[in-house]
């Protein structure tokens, strides 16, 4: 442990992984650690075993009858990929892809006056769906074709309007879309949580949609793809990509204390079983950097700040979801305006299909940002549409953001995985990351072929 | 590839195991590319290879996993292990303590990996040790070699130098017997060789031996995907599978 690094990486959650990959592709040095003794940290996936034993402390009851310890691959934190989104890019360019194996996930819902619909994904579901009367569909349509055709350089496809300046709000305006429209567009399209994208520029929105209709086109069925035997492959995966250029791996080391010089408060290195490392720079998790602790003022400077709490309900089923058409995987969506709240209740669900439970086993996670005192209410709409559950575990999670870029101490911390159901935000934080800790922009470059025999 | 056959290759999963230094990624490299290289550097930069082996009835192509450095500080990932239906388990015949590295990963193996993984110990540097010590007899799968002689491999003729290097220096080098690593091997149900990266003596025979012993008419997909008829190892791609990268296997041609 005596050699010197130029970027120590703390945690192997997935945005870690990313960048501990990337930098060691890019030809630096890097030393990645975690305390636990697995890959993953949140971003991991749980055997039954893991599971009861982190919720509950006990072996999974024998009673529940629920199969085989190895056949369970549980997510803690649900989000799917979209499928021509940035993860899927990066994946791809890295050629991290070739370690994976995905699958699409059979069905997108949106729940609507009290029961759920699919998300059209063609034309033909478009004109057969619940959601929009007759008159409210030719209106859509008008919408939809209206994004088709807009292209950046074209103004006459902008119809005179300008999506930089004008809301969202006038954008529905000028198609004159209904609200429960407006709900299904705002929300199980352009993923927004809130209703807060409404009064800004229509552009980010109008970006957001066209992505779920490219990724909706892809594969058919819903915009999302997920890695079988669960999203805990993930981190794994940019891990060997980093070890393949060079990356040092070290599991199950206790970080006794992030070093900084007195004088001028840079990083200097880390401290794990009484040994030092020395690095230039260190990345890492909100963990490492004391959230959660009470103590959170490590060495008189507070790293992280609390930005919001998010509650995630994993319930074990044995039956598909009500409703989805004995789907093995959905979606589904609860917009804030169905159920008088100001954030989404999602619902994400797989099953053997993807390898993550035993047969006849789908695993649904429950999640929302937490807007009250009594969380657990918050996600009774969405429970309620699991029908009978056989096991459930609560968790209401911290988010954590950093307080500084760490462009002052070379301490770059990344952000709490977010309560959105794709990784969209965390490759945002991956190329945020990257450029305070590169000083440039990301960019991905196809990684060189390498020696194939 | 000279010339076409109608056997489609069957894809298998092979990972290599092993002591830093024992010669892993040289094993791989004489195999796949019929090279030695003197000082390579700890592996860089190669996710995996690939070499097709050719079979009476079949042809295999391998996708050989290195650790790539992770085993070095036990960091590697559960998804190294998934799905290999074979490993190669190496140990240095010069460095009795490798055999005792290469033992506790077959037990790792046998605990993190599939239940009928196909499983080769392999002693290398072999050309660091006298002839008289390495009597090709004693290496008994290679013995059985002769009937896929039909391939159309060009590192098979490394095998002209059988003879391993001089053996000036008598046999003080090597640490292993041969009788002690084989019957660890046979009382574990692993296929056992003696090999040289450098010289590439019974390289081609490891990889050989392990595509005609893989139980290829009765493999058992992990347990979960048995349900949906997914067999993932077998490079099957069913229904809602997804294929995102355009170029993302890079083929390649050649033949072991």
């Amino acid at each position: 442990m005596d050699e010197e690094y130029d970027v120590i990486v703390l945690g192997t959650g997935l945005t870690e992984c990313i960048l501990s990959g990337l930098l060691s592709v890019d030809g630096q040095k890097v030393l990645h650690m975690d305390r636990n003794d697995y890959y993953g940290g949140d971003s991991a996936s749980l055997n039954l075993t893991q599971l009861y034993q982190q919720f509950r402390g006990t072996p999974p009851p024998e009673a529940l009858q629920l199969g085989r310890d190895r056949d369970y691959a549980v997510d803690l934190i649900p989000k799917f990929i979209l499928s021509s989104g940035e993860l899927t890019r990066m994946l791809v360019h890295t050629d991290v892809i070739r370690y994976l194996e995905f699958k699409v996930i059979a069905g997108s819902y949106v729940y609507r006056d009290g029961k759920i619909s699919k998300v059209p994904s063609t034309e033909m579901e478009a004109v057969m769906s619940p959601l929009m009367g007759f008159f409210e569909k030719r209106r859509a349509k008008n919408f939809f074709q209206y994004l088709q055709n807009w292209k950046e350089a074209d103004p006459a496809t902008h119809q005179g309007f300008d999506v930089n300046k004008s809301t969202m709000k006038d954008l529905y305006a000028k198609f004159g879309l209904e609200a429960g429209t407006q709900d299904f567009v705002g929300h199980a399209m352009a993923l927004w949580l809130d209703d807060d994208y409404i009064t800004k520029p229509a552009r980010q929105t109008v970006d957001r949609i066209i992505l779920y209709t490219q990724s909706m086109a892809r594969y058919g069925k819903s915009p999302y793809i997920y890695p079988l035997y669960g999203l805990g492959e993930l981190p794994q995966a940019f891990a060997r990509l980093s070890a393949i250029y060079g990356g040092t791996y070290m599991l199950d080391k206790k970080i006794e204390s992030v070093n900084v010089d007195p004088e001028t408060g840079y990083f200097t290195g880390v401290t794990s079983g009484g040994e030092t490392v020395k690095a230039k720079k260190v990345i890492g998790d909100p963990s490492y950097f004391g959230a959660g602790k009470d103590d959170s003022a490590e060495g008189g400077k507070i790293r992280v700040i609390e930005t919001g709490k998010v509650i995630r309900a994993i319930c074990i089923l044995k039956h598909p979801i009500p409703g989805t058409d004995n789907a093995d995987s959905a979606q589904i969506i609860i917009p804030q305006n169905q159920v008088g709240r100001k954030n989404d209740i999602y619902i994400a669900a797989v099953s053997s299909a993807h390898n993550v439970a035993a047969p006849n086993v789908w695993i649904a996670i429950v999640s929302t940002i937490v807007e009250t005192s009594v969380p657990e209410r918050e996600i009774l709409p969405g429970l309620q549409l699991l029908g009978n559950v056989v096991d459930k575990f609560i968790s209401i999670t911290p988010l954590y953001a950093p307080t500084s870029p760490g462009t002052n101490d070379n301490i770059f911390i990344t952000k709490s995985y977010d309560a959105t159901s794709h990784f969209e935000t965390v490759v945002e934080d991956v190329s945020d990351v990257w450029q305070r800790v590169k000083g440039e922009k990301l960019v991905l470059k196809k990684r060189e072929v390498e020696v194939e025999a | 590839m000279s010339d076409e056959t109608p056997v489609k290759a069957v894809q298998v999963k092979l990972v290599l195991l092993g002591e830093a230094a024992v010669g892993k990624s040289s094993l791989v490299l004489r195999f796949c590319q019929g090279d030695f290289n003197e000082n390579t550097s700890p592996t860089i930069g190669a996710a995996f290879l690939t070499q097709k082996c050719r079979l009476e009835n079949r042809i295999v192509k391998f996708e050989i996993w290195d650790t790539a450095g992770q085993e070095r500080f036990h960091s590697l990932a559960p998804m190294y292990y998934r799905n290999a239906q074979a490993a190669v388990v190496v140990y240095d015949i010069t460095k009795a303590a490798s055999l005792e590295k290469a033992k506790a990963w077959v037990k790792e193996l046998q605990r993190q990996a599939n239940a009928n993984i196909v499983i080769a110990l392999v002693g290398n540097k072999l050309d660091l040790v006298s002839e008289s010590s390495s009597t090709p007899a004693t290496v008994t799968p290679a013995a059985q070699e002769t009937e896929t002689e039909g391939e159309d491999g060009e590192d098979d003729s490394a095998e002209e130098s059988i003879t391993p290097t001089p053996a000036t220096e008598s046999d003080d080098a090597r640490q292993v017997p041969t009788a002690e690593a084989e019957a660890y091997a046979k009382e574990s149900g692993l296929l056992f060789f003696e090999a040289s990266a450098k010289t590439g003596h019974n390289v081609g025979e490891i990889f050989t031996e392990i595509a005609k012993t893989i139980p290829f008419d009765t493999i058992t997909p992990e347990p979960a995907t048995a349900q949906t008829g997914n067999r993932r190892s077998a490079g099957n791609h069913e229904n809602n599978n997804v294929n995102l990268g355009e170029g993302q296997q890079a083929k390649k041609g050649g033949c072991c």
